[in-house]
């Protein structure tokens, strides 16, 4: 709880370190002590020990889970700063107001991974979303930009207009805003809660982009400045799966039966629309986004199967699947051609970064040894408790999944470079870009590192 | 008078937000329909929690301040709507500046 405070004080300071700091590299710096010391005062929450005490009413609740999930996504946005922070200056001049913008979004996440209240829940995808729309369209000249912050903006309102009505409803049903079970006979059957169930349910997959409603996903990733694409597709999306996973199991467990099978035709739905459709990309930045809603489809099952194991996996698939494709994006920013064939004959000029992107491209196909290959393990085997062909359909999609992330690797070791542009890469790339393929393969010899955390 | 009527014009509201944001074409107007739409919400928050406020008041059993978190919450819904606004318009203002258009038909460079 302490976390949220300094992130939003952090983001305070950094915004006006721009009027005494010029140098971009102190500022960069800032950042990255500010994130080292958010990281160290969530650390120090696990064993309850705070900065100061708040009476927070009841609304916002720090469990295990949140404070892991909180853990993963600050470790996360540590990495993506060391990776892509340097990358920032290309989008404009604003450096430290796109860094202030990022804690900002930074403390939205911990509300919505710790809310108590739909208040809570609503205020925190607002405090994630308006950034986020800002940051689509901070490229400002670029059309295509632009054209990504309206439809981004759009949209985004247009799902939270659906959340408020699925919440007005909830409070018609319960009268209070509280996200737990309610066992009074009035609620659990009466229509308006059932349309709140729906409701909620249609916004929610809207956030995380999940099909039918992840049209507006590709665009957007598309359009957006690549260094915010990838903080969007992973560090944000997974945070949001958290918050769904948790009103669902704490809120609407009575309600099973009318939502469960919605759930698992978007899961189907999602995984077919999102591997296929990545399958015909010729953009590098537009497969990864729609990657992004093939991973979300797995990520989903998380919701379906309401059990230990998949809120295990969602952790394993949160750490595993936010570092690879932040290490991926990371790369495509320094790239001028973001096609496949922009990454043809990488392997030759820069084997190092070539080696890593195989590690994270395998992580995401889920291949064994890696982080990514565990957290699939964890979610289709939680699927299997509850319906067998829905593990199966999965196993199948994530086949299909080897094949795009597999044309990379292609592209980088068997193919020659047409015309030989040289790649400039900032110094300590490369050693970051390794330390993070380590850690996802770490993930998948060593999940007990995070899954740890959740019980001692 | 029954919850009925005010919930009945908050979704005739909220439906007519709907609508417009699927049909309009003009970014604004889509934008005026999302506010519609808010404020729909707004409304009926307010009636439930009049209604939690009278059901609370009939069954005689002590409960502190009834209703009054509904009310809190149309705050916030107001607070956050200016974010929006300010923001969207910036969005859109950007947007104008470069195609001199705020017609959403203009908005397909990213599908090719």
């Amino acid at each position: 709880m302490n976390a949220l405070f300094v992130s939003a004080i952090l983001g305070v300071l950094l915004m006006l370190s721009s009027l005494f700091i010029k140098d971009r590299n102190y500022i960069h710096a800032l950042a990255l002590a500010g994130l080292a010391v958010l990281f160290a005062i969530n650390l120090a929450e696990f064993d309850g020990w705070l900065l100061f005490e708040m009476d927070l009413s009841g609304m916002l609740r720090f469990d295990r889970y949140a404070l892991v999930m909180n853990a993963i996504g600050l470790a996360s946005f540590f990495f993506y700063l060391l990776l892509s922070g340097s990358a920032m200056e290309k989008v404009g001049p604003h450096h430290a107001d796109y860094l202030a913008l990022l804690f900002f979004i930074c403390a939205g996440l911990f509300m919505v991974t710790g809310f108590e209240s739909l208040l809570i829940l609503f205020l925190g995808i607002e405090v994630v979303s308006i950034p986020l729309y800002i940051l689509t369209g901070s490229d400002k000249r670029n059309l295509k930009s632009n054209e990504a912050a309206l439809k981004y903006f759009l949209l985004g309102s247009f799902s939270t207009g659906l959340l408020l009505l699925g919440i007005a409803f909830f409070y018609g049903a319960r009268g209070n805003f509280m996200a737990t079970v309610s066992v009074d006979p009035t609620v659990v059957g009466s229509s308006l809660q059932l349309a709140a169930v729906l409701l909620l349910l249609f916004a929610m997959s809207f956030k995380v982009s999940v099909a039918p409603f992840h049209f507006w996903t590709p665009d957007v990733y598309d359009g957006a400045p690549t260094v915010f694409t990838s903080f969007m597709a992973t560090i944000v999306k997974v945070a949001l799966f958290a918050a769904f996973v948790r009103l669902f199991e704490d809120t609407f467990s009575l309600q099973f039966s009318l939502w469960q099978p919605w759930v698992a035709g978007f899961v189907v739905v999602t995984l077919l629309i999102g591997n296929l459709t990545a399958v015909f990309q010729q953009s590098v930045k537009r497969m990864l986004a729609y990657s992004s809603i093939a991973q979300a489809g797995f990520m989903l099952l998380a919701v379906y199967t309401i059990n230990g194991d998949s809120k295990e996996g969602l952790l394993l698939y949160a750490a595993s699947y936010s570092l690879a494709t932040i290490g991926i994006f990371a790369v495509l920013v320094y790239l001028q051609d973001h096609t496949f064939e922009g990454f043809n004959g990488l392997a030759k000029k820069q084997p190092i970064v070539a080696a890593s992107l195989v590690i994270f491209s395998l992580s995401l196909a889920g291949i064994p040894l890696t982080g990514g290959f565990l957290a699939k393990l964890f979610m289709i085997k939680a699927a299997l408790a509850y319906q067998p062909w829905l593990a199966i359909v999965s196993v199948v999609m994530a086949v299909v999944s080897v094949f795009y992330y597999f044309r990379l690797i292609q592209a980088m070791y068997f193919r020659k470079d047409a015309q030989s542009i040289s790649i400039e890469f900032p110094k300590s790339f490369p050693i970051g870009l390794l330390v993070t393929a380590l850690i996802v393969v770490l993930l998948g010899i060593f999940p007990e590192a995070i899954l740890g955390l959740l019980y001692f | 008078m029954p919850i009925n009527y005010y919930l009945f014009l908050a979704i005739a509201l909220f439906s007519i937000g709907v609508v417009g944001v699927l049909t309009r074409r003009n970014a604004i107007i889509i934008f005026m329909c999302i506010e519609l739409m808010l404020n729909a919400v707004n409304l009926l928050l307010v009636a439930f929690s009049k209604m939690h406020y009278n059901q609370a008041a009939a069954t005689a059993i002590p409960v502190a301040n009834p209703g009054i978190d509904g009310q809190l919450f149309v705050f916030f819904i107001m607070v956050a709507a200016a974010a929006e606004v300010s923001v969207g318009l910036a969005i859109i203002v950007m947007l104008y500046r470069n195609i001199h258009s705020v017609d959403i038909n203009f908005l397909n460079r990213l599908k090719h």
